[in-house]
C-alpha cells in the first residue's frame, strides 16, 4: 500500500531525511521510532503529500504522491503532529467539514461523523467549541478526523501524545484493530506502544533507518538479549565469577552486585551457545556447589536497543 | 413612489446579479471542495468579530467622510464620484487587508494548513474558496452602503447607472487589494505582519497610477538605476486610471480585464508561494 523509495529531504544545508526506503502492506502496522529531530514527522509529511521530497519516490495504493496527487491523498487519513484544528468550529462541525472535504457521500456524512465520535470517545464534547477543548480531547478530535472517511492508509504522528492512560490504551487497541484491514504508520516515543500495536518497527536516527524488523526481532538485537540474569551464592563471589568465565559457553560476565558469598551478574553467552548456557550453569551447581537463587533468560528490551543504537545529541 | 421602485430596481438588480454570479460560480462552475471551503470560511468570518468590525468601520468612515468632509449635502450635486467613490479605494487600502490578513496566516499559525493541503483537493480549490469567502465580506460592505444612494436620489436626479458603475469599480479594486493580501498572508504566520505589509503594497498599487508617478516615469526615462524600473512597474499596474474610468461609468473591457487578470495573477502567486514555502 505504501511504498517509499530512496526518499530524502533537505532543508537548505540540513539533511532531515537521508535516503530511506520501506514499504507497508495492508494489514501491517509500522511503528516509527527515533529521537527528537530524527526525521519522523518530516517523512510522514512527505508520505502524506504535504512536503515535496527532495529526492525519491512515494506511492500510496499504487498512486504516485506527486503525479497522481489527488488519487493518492484520497486514500490517506492523516493525524499531523500537535493535532491542528480550526479553533472557531465545534467538534461536530469540524468533523462534518472534514468528511465533506474527504469526499464522504453527502447522505453518509452524519453516519461517518457519529461513528468517528463514538470511536474516539467524543460524545461529551461533540457540541463544544474546539478552542475550549482540553489537550487530550483536541488530540482525539484530530484523530477522529483522520479516520472519518475510513481510509485504506493511516498516517498518525504521535497519536497517543497527551492522552490519559486509559485513552492511550484505547488508542493502541484501536490502532491494532484497524491495522488488520489498513496499512498504518504511526510514530511514537513510547516503546511499549510498539510492542502493543505494531507488526513492524523502524528506528530512525538523523534521517537514516538504523533498525527495521518486528518488535521481537528488534528486541533480540539488544546487546543483552539472550543473556542470563543470575543471582547465586554458595561460593565466594570471585570464585563464582571465575567458574562462570571458565565455561566454554560464556563470552563474558558482567557483575552487577557482589557480596561475600553471593553474586548478581549478567552472563553473556558465546554466539550460538545461548541454548546450552543455562544447563551449563546448573551443572556448576552440581559440581561446584553453586546455589542458584534466580536464573532467567533476558528477552532484550526495545529501550535498550534504542539507547544503544541512537546516538545522544552530545556526540556530534 | 415610482422613484423608489426605479431606485430599487436600479440597485437590487445589479446586487442580485453579482450575488447570482457568485452563487452560480459556486454551484455550477467550481468543484464541491471549493464550495465546502467557502462555506466554512464564510461561517468563520461571521462567527468572529472580524467581519462585523471591518464592515462597521468601513461604513462609518465612508459615510462619515462623505457627509461631513465630502460636502455631499452642501454641493447638492448628484455626482457621487467626486464626494464618495473617489475616496472608497483609500479605505479599502486598509479594510481589504484587514479582512484578508487571516486568509493563509491563520492557517499557518494553527497548523491547519497541514490538514488542508493533505486533503484530496488541489491547492487552488482552497485558495479560491477562501478568497471568495473574504470577498463576500467586501460585498456585504458595499451592499450595506446603499443608504447613500438613497440619499443622493432624494437630493436630486442622479444617473444611477453611473453610480452602479462606481460600486462595480470599487468592488473590483477592493478585490485586487484582497488578492494582494492573499499572497502576502501566504508568506507569514503572523496576521499583523500580513496586515501591515499588505497595506503598504496596496497603497503602492493604488498610487502607482497617479499622474506624478507617470510624469516621473516619463521624465526619468531609464535613469536612476533601480528606481526607474520600480516606478515604471508600479505605474503599469497602478489601479487609479482603471478605477476612475470604470467609476465614471465608462465600462471599458480593457479595465475589466485588467482587474480580473490581476486578481487571477495574485491567486496564482498565492499557490506558488505556498508551494515554495513547503519545498
Ligand atoms: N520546515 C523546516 N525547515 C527547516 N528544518 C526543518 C523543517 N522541518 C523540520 N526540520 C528539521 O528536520 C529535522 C527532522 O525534524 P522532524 O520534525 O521530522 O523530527 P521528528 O523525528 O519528528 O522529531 P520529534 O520526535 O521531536 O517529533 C529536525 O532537525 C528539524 O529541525
Ligand atoms: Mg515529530
Amino acid at each position: 500500500m505504501i511504498e517509499v523509495k530512496n526518499l530524502s529531504k533537505h532543508f537548505g544545508e540540513k539533511v532531515a531525511v537521508d535516503n530511506i526506503s520501506f514499504t507497508v502492506e495492508k494489514g501491517e502496522v509500522l511503528g516509527f521510532l527515533g529521537p527528537n529531530g530524527a526525521g519522523k514527522s518530516t517523512t510522514m509529511r512527505m508520505v502524506t503529500g504535504y512536503l515535496p521530497p527532495s529526492a525519491g519516490d512515494i506511492s500510496v495504493g499504487g498512486a504516485d504522491i506527486l503525479d497522481e496527487e489527488i488519487a493518492a491523498k484520497s486514500k490517506i487519513g492523516y493525524l499531523p503532529e500537535n493535532a491542528p484544528l480550526y479553533s472557531d468550529m465545534t467538534v461536530e462541525d469540524f468533523l462534518r467539514f472534514c468528511a465533506e472535504m474527504r469526499r464522504v457521500p453527502t447522505d453518509q456524512i452524519e453516519d461517518a461523523v457519529n461513528k468517528a465520535i463514538d470511536t474516539c470517545f467524543l460524545q461529551r464534547v461533540r457540541h463544544q467549541s474546539v478552542d475550549t477543548l482540553s489537550k487530550g480531547f483536541r488530540h482525539r478530535t484530530c484523530l477522529a478526523q483522520s479516520i472519518i472517511h475510513d481510509p485504506e492508509v493511516l498516517i498518525l504522528d504521535e497519536p497517543t501524545d497527551g492522552l490519559d492512560p486509559n485513552q492511550k490504551h484505547e488508542v493502541r487497541n484501536l490502532i491494532k484493530r484497524m491495522g488488520e484491514t489498513k496499512a498504518i504508520i504511526f510514530s511514537t516515543h513510547i516503546l511499549e506502544e510498539v510492542e502493543a500495536s505494531c507488526s513492524r518497527a523502524i528506528i530512525i536516527d538523523r534521517g537514516k533507518i538504523i533498525a527495521d524488523g518486528t518488535p521481537d526481532q528488534l528486541k533480540k538485537k539488544a546487546r543483552n538479549a539472550g543473556a542470563i540474569f543470575l543471582r547465586a551464592g554458595g561460593l565466594a563471589s570471585t570464585g563464582i565469577r571465575q567458574e562462570l568465565e571458565k565455561l566454554p559457553e560464556v563470552q563474558s560476565v558482567n557483575v552487577l552486585e557482589s557480596g561475600d558469598n553471593s553474586i548478581v551478574a549478567r552472563v553473556i553467552p558465546n554466539k550460538g551457545k545461548d541454548k546450552e548456557l543455562p544447563e551449563a550453569i546448573f551443572q556448576l551447581a552440581v559440581t561446584k556447589g553453586l546455589k542458584v537463587h534466580e536464573l532467567r533468560v533476558e528477552e532484550g528490551r526495545l529501550d535498550e536497543l534504542f539507547r544503544e543504537i541512537t546516538r545522544p545529541d552530545t556526540e556530534d | 413612489m415610482e422613484a423608489t421602485i426605479a431606485l430599487l430596481l436600479n440597485f437590487a438588480i445589479p446586487t442580485v446579479i453579482v450575488a447570482a454570479i457568485f452563487i452560480a460560480l459556486l454551484l455550477f462552475v467550481l468543484p464541491r471542495e471549493v464550495r465546502t471551503i467557502f462555506k466554512r470560511e464564510v461561517k468563520s468570518y461571521f462567527n468572529s468579530p472580524i467581519a462585523y468590525v471591518c464592515v462597521f468601520i468601513f461604513l462609518v468612515i465612508s459615510n462619515g467622510i462623505t457627509f461631513w468632509f465630502g460636502g455631499l449635502l452642501e454641493s447638492g450635486e448628484a455626482s457621487l464620484y467626486i464626494s464618495y467613490f473617489q475616496y472608497l479605494p483609500w479605505y479599502f487600502v486598509v479594510v481589504a487587508p484587514a479582512v484578508g490578513m487571516r486568509l493563509w496566516s491563520e492557517e499557518q499559525r494553527l497548523g491547519t494548513m497541514e490538514l488542508m493541503l493533505t486533503m484530496p483537493i488541489a491547492p487552488w480549490h482552497a485558495i479560491v474558496g477562501k478568497y471568495l469567502a473574504a470577498s463576500v465580506v467586501i460585498f456585504a460592505m458595499l451592499v450595506l452602503s446603499f443608504p447613500i444612494v438613497w440619499v443622493i436620489n432624494y437630493l436630486g436626479n442622479p444617473d444611477n447607472g453611473v453610480i452602479m458603475a462606481g460600486f462595480v469599480a470599487s468592488f473590483l479594486t477592493a478585490l485586487c487589494f484582497l488578492a494582494v493580501t492573499s499572497v502576502v498572508s501566504a508568506f507569514t504566520r503572523s496576521q499583523i505582519v500580513a496586515l501591515l505589509i499588505s497595506i503598504g503594497l496596496c497603497l503602492l498599487l493604488w498610487l502607482g497610477g497617479l499622474q506624478p508617478v507617470s510624469q516621473a516615469v516619463a521624465s526619468l526615462k531609464g535613469g536612476w538605476l533601480f528606481v526607474w524600473p520600480f516606478l515604471k512597474f508600479i505605474n503599469i499596474i497602478g489601479i487609479i486610471p482603471h478605477f476612475s474610468e470604470l467609476a465614471k461609468g465608462v465600462l471599458g473591457l480593457r479595465d475589466i480585464i485588467f482587474f480580473l487578470s490581476f486578481i487571477a495573477f495574485c491567486l496564482f502567486s498565492t499557490a506558488v508561494v505556498l508551494r515554495v514555502k513547503r519545498a
